[in-house]
């Protein structure tokens, strides 16, 4: 059976279950002198537990795992047969199988060994479906058996449904977790690898970065260069050009809407800011690309400077645009946090409207809003899309912002596109410059968080 | 209106009517309030009370679509009227709130911000000064001396109600005007600063707003009852907690209803 239809078994079973729990508690109750400890809902719910819960866990980590188990047994398979060590030879041979299996490929492709291993491979696949429907199947009948001798007048199933609750709950912030776990191995794994060829100091320190490494033996083009303070450079620069736009204009657009702004108009206004956000990234890429680089082109020009029409400034630009809904709409939200009583208390004191924003209340919403800031900056050093389009791919280390730069997400697309090898040190590097750009988000998110937590609430 | 005593008027409010848009919160409050004594306006919730206390600083200004009709007078001087500025006139009369509510600033910084703004000290010296005598004066000085530049909200409430009272004198302010000052207070709090009302009233005018009889009875020279907007009766405390006129007020303080 495959595992959609053994699912729809599952389901029906579930179904079944909880009509048969229900009518079981009811009958057991028709009489009864005892009263009833859960509600007759909780016990079917119980049943319908009992019958679906640990076949469901076991279908999907055998759906998971076992074409894991029969790949590797189809490899050592093929290796006793074929007496080849070549690794590369051995995946030909799987791949082929495989497609052989699959019928994508005519017989006149395969030789013996291939179809030998194909009804090889054909067989512990039916074994495996067999089996996983058999397990799965009489799991859930036993799980139905116990669950129903267990449904009693006094039996709490209030309680035992509470704890499954309890425990899905569990595994889902587990898989958000573990996942975030396993990504982070993985990026530190894969750096390790691209260490080994590349130096960390070189990585760190150097100052040429051209991936560009020869594919074949006998090609020309360079050995690559691995040196990223290029990018670094690059990705400081952009977000420092997108912050000096986004700060200033999304606080003061916060403290407007905020403080000044008639309830109508804040209406307005507000959710027009934070459409800014809605926007997808490449359509402001090509709103950089296509509209503001050009016109710093020729606005150039007219002043007799030849500037490229990618540029470090472009991109910035349009990136603060961007972020400005970030600041302005996180920012908004603390200065409405800080008590109206502050106000007032600063108001009779004969403090101006003015006076009391700028002493009052931004100090109180201070902690607040530099976390805004530092979650912004994570959002700039994360944006990838304006940067590819404005800003341009070459890895130049320059301070002057109307020159083309380029910043570590880019090189990653750049590193990965194309064909490459995957563990060539170009696509290796990939791993190398994604794992810093995690530390420094982490690191700026982790700062912010403690910012908030450590000046937060001093009145409430 | 007249009485026995009559010492000098400093507000004087005729007629003084608050619409919070359509709704009206005060119909016609007449209302003398007399220097260097301690007026409490007592009545149930929602009677108005606060609404007036407002009235006097020109607080209910911030608060959109309410408008007040009438005249109130301070020292002979309409307070609505077009040439007053409402941050002086709120500089000459201080307010405490119902929960104390320091600035997150130093305990120095809280005192001395009313001074700053309104540029009342030349130097450093004469702002210590100004902050060191509001602080003892608000009684807080002996417990915070060695420590003002620790943060206003680290304070215990009773403490921090006092310091909202020492920033309220700093400016030198002729009324002080205070909304339940102590209802958020313990016992022992609300003692101190009871005691403290009694020291203030010999140089500022006080007016507060209470919900405690007792303390209206315990602190203030004159009372004034407030219901459903109006000022049903005002007079000498003493009178009006052991003779009132008017029913409702019996009622009200003896507490049949509230």
């Amino acid at each position: 059976m495959s595992a959609s239809s053994l699912f729809l078994c599952l389901v029906g079973l579930g179904l079944f279950s909880f009509f048969f729990g229900r009518r079981r508690i009811h009958r057991l109750a028709t009489g009864a002198s005892q009263k009833q400890h859960s509600r007759d809902v909780y016990h079917a719910s119980f049943l319908v537990i009992c019958a679906t819960f640990v076949p469901i866990v076991l279908l999907v980590i055998w759906t998971g795992i076992s074409p894991l188990v029969i790949d590797a047994l189809l490899e050592s398979f093929l290796k006793a047969r074929a007496n080849t060590a070549s690794l590369g030879e051995l995946s030909v041979m799987i791949a082929k199988t495989k497609a052989y299996y699959a019928g994508s490929i005519s017989a006149a492709f395969i030789d013996d060994t291939i179809a030998e291993a194909t009804n090889y491979y054909a067989d512990l696949v039916a074994h495996s479906l067999q089996a996983r429907s058999f397990a799965v199947l009489l799991l859930a009948i036993a799980g139905v058996g116990l669950g129903v001798r267990k449904i009693a007048l006094r039996f709490t199933a209030r309680h035992s449904v509470e704890r499954v609750a309890q425990l899905i709950m569990l595994v889902a912030s587990a898989i958000a977790v573990l996942t975030t776990v396993g990504i982070v191995l993985s990026l530190i794994f894969e750096t390790i690898r691209f260490f080994a060829t590349v130096s960390v100091t070189e990585f760190l320190f150097g100052l040429h970065w051209s991936p560009q490494i020869a594919i074949r033996e006998d090609q020309a083009g360079g050995s690559g260069s691995f040196g990223a303070i290029p990018l670094f450079a690059g990705t400081l620069m952009i977000t420092f050009i997108a912050m000096i736009v986004a700060v200033p204009i999304g606080l003061m657009s916060a403290i407007y809407l905020s403080e000044y702004a008639s309830p109508r108009l804040r209406g307005i206004a507000k959710p027009g800011i934070e459409m800014l956000a809605g926007i997808p990234t490449v359509v402001y890429g090509f709103f950089a690309a296509l509209v503001v680089a050009p016109f710093l082109r020729d606005g150039g020009a007219d002043i007799g400077l030849t500037l490229s029409s990618e540029s470090a400034l472009a991109a910035g630009l349009v990136m603060g645009i961007m972020i400005i809904p970030f600041i302005s709409s996180l920012s908004d939200d603390v200065i409405n946090a800080v008590p109206q009583t502050l106000r007032d208390g600063a108001a009779a004191l004969g403090a101006t409207h003015s006076e009391t924003i700028k002493q009052v209340v931004l100090p109180a919403a201070l902690p607040g809003i530099v976390s805004a800031i530092l979650l912004a900056i994570s959002r700039a050093i994360g944006e990838t899309m304006i940067v590819v389009m404005a800003a341009g791919v070459a890895a130049n280390l320059t301070a002057n912002p109307f020159e083309s730069v380029t910043t570590v997400t880019v090189q990653i697309v750049m590193l990965l596109v194309g064909d490459q090898e995957f563990d060539s040190a170009k696509t290796l590097a990939a791993f190398a410059l994604g794992l810093v750009l995690f530390f420094i988000t982490l690191a700026l998110n982790i700062l912010a968080l403690y910012v908030v937590n450590k000046y937060r609430e001093q009145y409430d | 209106m007249s009485e026995k005593t009559d010492p000098k008027i400093k507000i004087e409010a005729r007629g003084v009517e608050v619409f919070y848009g359509e709704a009206q919160a005060l119909h016609g409050i007449d209302l003398d309030v007399n220097a260097n004594q301690v007026t409490a306006l007592i009545g149930p919730s929602g009677c108005g009370k606060s609404t007036f206390l407002r009235c006097i600083n020109r607080m209910n200004d911030v608060i959109d679509g309410c408008r007040v009709n009438g005249n109130i007078a301070i020292d002979g001087q309409d307070i609505y009227s077009a040439e007053i500025d409402v941050v002086e006139l709120r500089a000459r009369v201080g307010m405490v709130f119902q929960k104390p509510n320091p600035f997150p600033k130093s305990i120095y910084d809280n005192v001395a911000y009313g001074p700053r703004i309104h540029g009342l000290s030349q130097s450093r010296e004469q702002l210590d000064h100004i902050v060191e005598s509001s602080l003892k004066r608000a009684g807080l000085w002996a417990e915070v001396s060695d420590r003002l530049l620790a943060s206003g909200t680290s304070l215990s409430g009773g403490q921090q109600q006092r310091l909202c009272i020492a920033r309220a004198i700093a400016v030198s302010p002729d009324v002080v005007l205070m909304d339940e000052p102590c209802s958020a207070l313990d016992p022992i709090a609300t003692a101190v600063i009871e005691e403290l009302m009694e020291e203030l009233r010999k140089d500022y005018t006080i007016v507060i707003v209470t919900h405690s009889m007792q303390q209206a009875a315990r602190i203030s020279q004159r009372t004034a009852y407030f219901h459903l907007g109006n000022v049903v009766e005002h007079g000498a405390t003493q009178q009006i907690f052991t003779n009132p006129q008017n029913q409702q007020t019996e009622a009200y303080i003896s507490g049949k209803i509230g």
